[in-house]
């Protein structure tokens, strides 16, 4: 039982972090390969100053905001860099991050990570508490997804989608193009930190393996799987593949193979992710269906 | 209107606009016409701000914007098309009007989070004013298809389309009529001469002459990267500059 509430708390956190990034590779078409840097910065931001005994309310909105301010900062130079090398930018990025949780030891502890990280008092401990966290994930996943669908539902969205298609045009009609990206990276790594805080306080030991590329594709998989630039394709992306990776558990694997499974299943998100790439750029979930329900509106 | 000032751009060692003078007062419509490569789109790129001046200067209204970036040129109300169609494939053509229109409440994030009602009384004026330009380009059928499955005529009736929808003062257009049928050209014409009567003024780069000399009531004809001629279209043709410029100097001896 408590194995259910384990998947549907990592899948709503999940949904978080793959909506955060959906805001910049599906809307505003920024390939931002280092998503995982600003889930790891809101996750030890939160967990440090709640060790440091701050109320965890405060602690995840300082991860929060964090993640953002480390977000706005990066724009200003990767925003320099167009296409394949802004990704290349982000990537780099995400690995001076993990490099720093590293070595960082009077901070961080390094690689031995922070054990003990609190919850919520009224959350608890052990098995039991894990209904209750669910519903404070899935509080904090429908406030996200309610704040996302009234930003995607708005112009400032479509402005952002003139950009993915073509910046001159965007410009040639007034839009700010830098500005919009700007505000959107911010946005988007907030709510990457706002996942990673709320996970931290989940599993309550991090340490800086738990943010490495892996992460990043396995979210990037989430977001191109369910269908990029559409309000629910993260949603089911992040539902699909948590659910399939998790349920790997319940296969009858010999404990002897145990060693080989986690490097296969990387290597079959890669492949889907290829084959989704090449098959079906636009996911499950494709653009155009959700355009034709606003334009009706 | 607007006012160029001595314009140079360079490319290299190649001057593509050299010290081009010019003065568009702020009624009719305006042709730019000259062989390919003669420097017309550069010099529109010039004046939208797409590139920088080497040299020069370019006052809208009497207000210098050859240093400002090109989204505030048009939210100055100058507005350009290209050369090639650059619809937004992927968005429905609905969206690809409703995008058009400049300085967008609802692009501000304060606007979209605590003043909705600002934002969708914006959006019901932009959707009125959307359905008015789809009919009027007959579009109206294909609201929600999305642009890149328009034929290439609808396409370029469409970046007309975003042009009335961000109502500037001053459109330039980079060849409105390359490849479309004659059908869509006198729409076009049309439309041209409806927005002249609007009191927008219009600048067009143009290779279809019977079309310039139908719509435009002054012509600047470059070559080379220079302003040769400007005067009414009529006495452009029969100009011997113009001629040369475009078919090729003939040598009087021969």
């Amino acid at each position: 039982m408590g194995y259910i509430f384990h998947i549907i708390i990592t899948t709503l956190i999940y949904i978080i972090f793959a909506v955060s990034l959906d805001l910049e590779l599906g809307f505003a078409g920024l390939y931002n390969f280092g998503q995982v840097a600003f889930f790891g910065i809101g996750a030890y931001t939160s967990a440090l100053m709640s060790l440091a005994g701050i109320p965890i309310g405060i602690t995840m909105a300082c991860g929060m905001l964090t993640a953002g301010l480390a977000g706005f900062l990066l724009s200003f130079p990767a925003l320099r860099l167009t296409g394949d090398y802004f990704g290349v930018a982000t990537l780099v990025f995400a690995e001076m991050v993990r490099v720093f949780f590293v070595n960082e030891e009077w901070l961080t502890r390094g690689p031995m990570g922070l054990p003990g990280i609190p919850r919520p008092i009224w959350i608890g401990e052990g098995i039991g508490s894990l209904p209750r966290f669910a519903v404070f994930a899935g509080i904090i996943a429908l406030a996200t997804l309610f704040f996302v669908r009234r930003l995607i539902s708005s112009p400032f969205s479509r402005a952002l989608k003139v950009i993915r298609e073509d910046e001159y045009v965007a410009q040639a009609f007034g839009k700010n193009v830098f500005s919009l990206k700007l505000r959107t990276i911010t946005i988007g790594s907030a709510l990457a930190g706002l996942a990673g805080s709320l996970w931290a306080h989940y599993v309550t030991f991090i340490s800086p393996s738990d943010f490495t590329l892996n992460e990043t594709i396995l979210v990037l998989l989430c977001v191109v799987l369910g269908g990029k630039g559409t309000s629910w394709g993260p949603v089911l992306g992040a539902l699909i593949v948590m659910l399939t990776s998790e349920s790997v558990r319940f296969l009858p694997i010999p404990a002897e193979m145990g060693r080989i499974v986690a490097p296969l299943q990387g290597m079959a998100y890669g492949c889907v992710l290829m084959i989704i790439m090449m098959k079906r750029p636009q996911g499950i979930i494709p653009e155009h269906r959700i355009r034709r329900e606003n334009a009706q509106a | 209107m607007l006012r160029l000032k001595n314009v140079t751009k360079r490319f290299g060692g190649v001057v593509a606009v050299s010290g081009v003078s010019l003065e568009l007062n702020s009624r009719g419509i305006s042709g730019l016409v000259g062989p390919n490569g003669s420097g017309k789109t550069t010099l529109f790129h010039l004046i939208t701000g797409f590139y920088q001046l080497d040299f020069g200067e370019i006052y809208y209204n009497n207000m210098r914007i050859d240093l400002l970036s090109p989204y505030l040129i048009s939210r100055l109300g100058v507005t350009r098309t290209f050369q090639q169609t650059r619809v937004l494939g992927s968005m429905t053509t609905l969206d690809n009007l409703l995008s058009s229109i400049p300085n967008q409440a609802g692009e501000g994030l304060c606007n979209v989070f605590f003043k909705p009602s600002k934002v969708n009384s914006e959006e019901a004026e932009g959707l009125a004013k959307a359905k008015k330009v789809l009919e009027m380009l007959e579009l109206d059928k294909m609201a929600t298809t999305p642009a890149g499955q328009l034929s290439y005529g609808q396409q370029r009736l469409l970046e007309l389309g975003r042009v009335l929808m961000a109502d500037p003062d001053l459109v330039l257009l980079d060849e409105p009529t390359a490849g479309i049928n004659p059908t869509l050209v006198r729409r076009m014409a049309n439309i041209l001469l409806q927005l002249r009567d609007e009191g927008k003024k219009v600048f067009l780069i143009e290779h279809n002459m019977p079309f310039v000399s139908g719509v435009c009531s002054e012509v600047f004809v470059m070559d080379a990267g220079k302003i040769i001629f400007h005067g009414d279209p009529e006495t452009a043709k029969s100009n011997r500059q113009v001629i040369d410029a475009y078919l090729g100097r003939v040598d009087d001896a021969a």
